[in-house]
């Protein structure tokens, strides 16, 4: 199992903000990762479309496409930081 | 504790008396403290929400200021930033250095502010008299961060 963490506008427009799953054969990225959730349909393909700014953490440190995706990571999908 | 996440104000003035306490070796206190604005891109802000990713937030904290420690000589470092609903005027964030020298101080509390604001996984939602919208990261904010891309210490 893995466990999806969405943040701020994303955990509003995907309407979700923990779910647990079943790290899906053929995922073992980032970049998979993220088209796996694209495939769900709805408004999945638009918020985590390529040239949308979204940001990936694994395990609680920023991450990039290539970065690995393990059974009993966290991962979090959120927009562009924006404290201070 | 150098970092502090919470909904709770601080007191700038009682935060660097703690940080400097007992210690003679501070010959410099630089800090920064950010506030709510009421205006963004034209819309006044009646009120704003800071969203936060619990755990990141604190880790990603801790490691910005042990990369300015890494940077440069400083004796101590403090951050604090505010979550939940915050008006204009109110307190945001706090950053403080001590350090021997000015010049660490100076150079290391605008570094840990730059990273912070393109690193710690923070958003804030604004309310407006056009509605309520979460903010957009600005390009001039990782502009800022850049600058410190290579080691300047």
């Amino acid at each position: 199992m893995i466990t999806l963490l969405y943040f701020a506008r994303l955990r509003e427009t995907l309407g979700l903000s923990s779910e647990q799953a079943t790290l899906p054969a053929g995922v073992a990225d980032v970049r998979s990762l993220t088209e796996w959730l694209r495939q769900r349909g709805g408004t999945w393909p638009e918020e985590l479309a390529q040239d949308k700014p979204v940001r990936v953490a694994v395990n609680q440190d920023m991450a990039d496409p290539d970065t690995t995706v393990r059974d009993g990571d966290e991962v979090a999908f959120f927009p562009p930081v924006t404290g201070g | 504790m150098p970092v502090r996440v919470q909904t709770e104000d601080f007191d700038l003035g009682a935060e660097i008396l703690d940080l400097r306490r007992d210690n003679t070796g501070i010959g410099a206190v630089a800090s920064f403290v950010g506030l709510v604005r009421d205006l963004n891109h034209g819309n006044t802000v009646a009120e704003m929400t800071l969203e936060h990713y619990p755990g990141m937030t604190e880790k990603a904290l801790a490691e910005i200021v042990e990369e300015a420690k890494r940077r440069w000589n400083i004796i101590d470092a403090l951050v604090i930033h505010r979550i939940g609903p915050l008006k204009p005027t109110d307190q945001i964030v706090l950053v403080a250095v001590s350090s021997a020298h000015r010049g660490d101080a100076f150079a290391s509390c605008e570094f840990i502010m730059d990273y912070l604001k393109t690193r710690a996984p923070f958003w804030k939602k604004e309310e407006t008299e056009a509605g309520a919208y979460w903010v957009d990261a600005r390009e001039d904010d990782e502009t800022a961060a850049q600058r410190w891309a290579a080691p300047s210490a």
